[in-house]
């Protein structure tokens, strides 16, 4: 095995040992010699003690999906020294801990053992206990340096930047690299067939993760409030956001902003709802079991036609699940939340990029359609670190806040009628608060006329209802586009969404090779477009790959644009690890094996 | 809930507040409640008291959950926006609506189910927040809409129409509410205007969260022989400790007290309650007292009513958070977006 710029590094480490920032240096220092990187956390839900793993896959093509296979495994934690020993690929290396020898454990003849006395050697060159944990860290980061040939000077640089003026942090950071790369070059032979080598393709790309992202977004949007009950993988969306907030929103020590940490998400979303009401720009984030408690007031705001913006970052269910792992697992329970007849927008960012950008589209659609918005983020897109594009803002964006009438529009009306459908698109014009009074109306889940008036008229509400059914086709014709491509004339194809991109565009380029062309189409919102429609119609046989047990977006696709369910063939990953490029590859083989047409 | 509107009729020499409105422009439509409901006497009483204050109708908004008290913003202020919520959910959706527009004044109307059963906690939290709002409770011990069963607040022992007596120990918003450390506690009758406008004249100018927990006979349900929530049994064991006087910045206080006897408490904005002490034991700035008054006079089954406990603090939820002055909802855009430069600068720290 020799190969450079493609290589699958896997740490296994202990949770709450200090670890991230030695996996996070290792990563940033790959990305800053030029060479694209995928970074994913495999973390417990708990705080200290228990097995995490964080995997780098150094991808000089720029694929973005993980891989199922290993090259180097760090492995830092001994309860885990025979899962991790076996999850290596064949000609892989095992890097271990000797100052415990284990050589009857460690007995794989297909993969090259290699030991490293970092204990021993931490322990000898720092005092204190926690130092000694610390460094070993760092310690195995200059390992991996020395057998990939990373750069380190860029090390040194980073670590520079980490701890700026606290000199004694660098240097004790920089004698751990060293106690690692040195010992790792005396003793094998460095660098190893697989290795690092200079490239220019992260130019003008940064590494940033979703919930960033989307925190980011938010503060561009121009929302001012956020309520939230805090809950993994979302919380740190709204740490984002409260972070953005105080380095951009602040007037003196007075805030433009305002967070409330809510006692439940029943009242998170009733805060977005009371704050949209009055005109603001209102948002919360949460994750599944969220939805679930939200429901009621997510009807309720279809219904009154009030606008909130939901972020769903999705994590593995049901119930309380696997609360760190991932899935794409709501999409049902947000296209249909509530009682009665509802249906809502939903948003598919893919990556983090799209993250920032779909925020203020959020908002935009949420205002101009007076209904929810749910972006449904995953915890893979939103607490993993990807490499994007630089995040980009065009400062003509103009918000846009919908059909709300001014205190001039008002004043010139004989009388405001609050669900009128006055344009035929099946949005009616609204009033805020505050404004005049001929704006008054009563918002109410209740049943009401097209004149806002509470009604229990069979005639009178279905009207209403049956309008709600002409905004749902306007909206089908804002919500943004899908991507489609072409690989050749075929009549099959993948059809996908969200998270599962990066996988699906690899497994694309894989399969291709092996002579089996499709087209994909990777959706970017619910309502389907006709755009989708089109693109099942011109199809025999569609791959719906997902992450989910259920097939959700296969359902949806039968459900909204009437998809013939019989062409639709699932390929559901929901083991609660982001999809791979092999996992698509494979299972696409597997089902033309069985019969289903390329 | 069924909405009649009212016919406008009004009288040249009527009285007009200081915006030169009369009480007929704070009206709203006709109630469709049970006649001799306690909730249409509440509801005639903040017509009065927002007439009284001079508040522009628009610049009121009235909040609701589910039930019988929840249907009355329809009943009171038309020209005011009303947002009636979900079940138990009115809190919140004031709090989000005060997020965004603090310059609006908010009057939230809920019921003893709504509040203290379903909504218990989103009553609780809105306490903590010290929330800048209005919340009333018309407390009838049972659930109207749903034909008769106890709420929360039903006393041990109370008898409602076709059930068994009451077991469970009953919910009191009001010392639950002094525990929580809200600012503001009254407590009312419906059947006592005279007592329940200033009251409520005073929670609404109050800075921070007032509660007015205001006894409403269900004349339905609960307002028979037993039912300690009935006219009668309210008529014969309600006690004022403490009256309070509303005196608008403007206005001089006139009345004459007895010496030891007035306490005048300033408000935000320069108003002032002035507390008549009826029982010279209690002092309704001290929060213990307050709350070991409360313990005692329900052991003496009375039911104990006026304004029962005042903090007037500064402060509220904005002033917690250090929101600016100005309404979030109304910063312009361009003040709340960072711009291409400085998003352009934040990338190196992604690098």
């Amino acid at each position: 095995m020799s190969k450079t710029n493609d290589v699958v590094i896997k740490i296994a480490t202990v949770n709450g040992t200090g670890s991230a920032s030695a996996n996070g240096l290792l990563m940033k220092a790959i990305f800053r010699m030029g060479i694209p990187v995928v970074g994913k956390n495999y973390f417990p839900s708990n705080i200290q003690g228990l097995p995490t793993w964080y995997e780098i896959r150094v991808t000089g093509e720029g694929h973005q999906a993980r891989l199922e296979r290993v090259d180097l495994m760090v492995a830092m934690n001994v309860q885990t020294y025979q899962k991790d020993l076996a999850s290596l690929t064949p000609g892989g290396w095992f890097i271990y801990d000797s100052t415990w020898p284990r050589s009857k454990l460690l007995d794989r003849s297909d993969v090259t053992v290699l030991g490293v006395p970092l204990s021993r050697m931490c322990n000898e060159h720092f005092d204190t206990a926690r130092a000694r944990i610390l460094m070993k860290n760092i310690a195995y980061v200059g390992v991996v340096a020395a057998l990939l040939d990373i750069d380190l000077e860029i090390i040194r640089q980073l670590l520079n930047e980490t701890f700026g003026a606290k000199k004694h942090l660098i240097d004790s950071n920089i004698e751990a690299i060293h106690l690692g790369y040195d010992y790792a070059v005396q003793h094998y032979s460095c660098p190893l067939p697989v290795k690092v080598e200079k490239m220019d393709k992260t130019r003008d790309h940064i590494i940033i993760d979703g919930n960033t992202a989307a925190g980011l977004g938010c503060v561009y949007a121009g929302a001012t409030v956020g309520a939230w009950y805090p809950i993994t993988p979302s919380t740190s969306l709204m740490d984002a956001y409260k972070r953005f907030c105080k380095m951009y929103r602040m007037e003196g020590d007075k805030k433009k902003f305002c967070i409330v940490q809510a006692e439940d998400e029943l009242s998170a979303i009733g805060v977005v709802l009371g704050a949209s009401w009055n005109g603001a720009r209102a948002f919360t984030p949460t994750s599944g079991p969220g939805i679930s408690l939200m429901s009621e007031f997510i009807g309720f705001a279809y219904f009154a036609e009030l606008p909130a913006v939901i972020f769903d970052v999705q994590r593995t269910g049901p119930s309380t699940g696997m609360p760190t792992r991932t899935q794409q697992c709501d999409l049902v329970s947000c296209a249909y939340a509530s009682h009665g007849d509802t249906k809502h927008v939903l948003l598919f960012p893919a990556n983090p990029e799209e993250c920032f950008y779909m925020a203020p589209k959020a908002f935009d659609l949420a205002e101009r359609l007076q209904t929810p918005v749910m972006v449904l983020s995953d915890l893979d897109i939103g607490m993993n670190d990807w490499m994007c594009p630089d995040l980009d803002w065009d400062d003509d964006y103009v918000p846009d806040k919908g059909k709300v009438l001014s205190a001039e529009d008002l004043e010139n009306m004989d009388a405001f009628y609050r669900y009128l459908d006055v344009d035929g698109d099946g949005i009616p014009y609204r009033t805020l608060p505050g404004v005049h009074p001929k704006g008054a109306y009563f918002t109410r889940g209740s049943g009401h006329s097209k004149y806002g008036a509470y009604t229990e008229d069979a005639d009178e509400y279905q009207e209403v209802v049956d309008r709600l059914l002409v905004k749902w086709e306007t909206a089908r014709n804002l919500v943004p586009e899908p991507e489609i491509e072409y690989s050749k004339f075929n009549k099959s194809a993948v059809i996908s969404f969200g998270s599962c991109d990066g996988a699906v565009k690899e497994a694309l380029i894989t399969l291709k090779k092996k002579n089996v062309g499709l087209n994909y189409c990777r959706v970017k919102a619910f309502p389907f477009s006709d755009a989708v429609k089109e693109f099942i119609d011109q199809h025999d046989y569609i791959y719906v790959v997902e992450q989910n047990r259920d097939a959700q977006f296969r359902t949806l696709l039968v459900l909204d644009i009437e998809a013939e369910a019989s062409k639709l063939i699932p390929v559901l990953h929901y083991k609660g690890l982001p999809i791979s490029a092999d996992f698509v590859a494979r299972r696409v083989l597997e089902e033309i094996a069985r019969g289903q047409a390329a | 809930m069924s909405y009649i509107a009212k016919p406008k009729i009004s009288h040249p020499k009527m009285p007009r507040n200081k915006l030169g409105l009369t009480i007929r422009d704070y009206e709203g439509g006709v109630s469709t409640l049970c006649a001799g409901c306690g909730h249409d006497s509440i509801t005639a009483a903040i017509i009065q008291a927002v007439f009284e204050l001079g508040i522009e109708p628009h610049k009121l908004a009235k909040m609701s959950g589910i039930g019988c008290s929840s249907k009355t913003p329809a009943y009171f202020v038309s020209q005011s926006h009303g947002f009636n919520s979900v079940h138990g959910r009115m809190a919140s959706v004031t709090t989000g609506a005060n997020a965004a527009n603090r310059d609006l004044t908010y009057i939230g109307v809920s019921g003893d189910g709504d509040s203290l059963s379903i909504g218990m906690g989103q009553f609780a939290h809105v306490i903590r927040r010290n929330l800048n709002m209005c919340y009333i409770i018309e407390n009838n011990g049972v659930y109207g809409l749903t034909k008769g069963q106890y709420s929360a607040s039903a006393d041990v022992g109370s008898v409602a129409k076709k059930q068994p007596a009451n077991r469970q120990m009953p919910i009191d918003p009001v010392s639950t509410a002094i525990g929580l450390g809200a600012t503001y506690i009254a407590r009312s009758f419906s059947g006592d205007k005279q007592q329940l406008v200033p009251l409520i004249k005073g929670a609404i100018t109050h800075k921070g969260f007032a509660l007015l927990d205001v006894i409403s006979p269900c004349v339905t349900f609960n307002d028979n022989v037993g039912s300690t929530k009935s006219y009668a049994y309210t008529r014969q064991h309600f006690h004022h400790v403490i009256d309070a006087d509303y005196i608008a910045p403007s206005e001089e206080i006139l009345a004459s007290y007895n010496a030891g006897e007035a306490m005048p408490v300033k408000l935000h904005d320069g108003s002032k309650i002035v507390f008549r002490k009826l029982n010279e034991d209690y002092d309704p700035t001290s929060r213990a007292a307050a709350f070991s008054f409360l313990r005692d006079s329900v052991n003496q089954g009375e039911i104990i009513t006026g304004l029962l406990y005042i903090n007037e603090s500064p402060g509220d939820m904005h002033s917690d958070a250090s929101t600016v002055d100005t309404a979030l909802a109304n910063l312009d855009y361009k003040d709340l977006n960072p711009g291409r430069q400085k998003l352009a600068e934040l990338m190196s720290r992604y690098r």
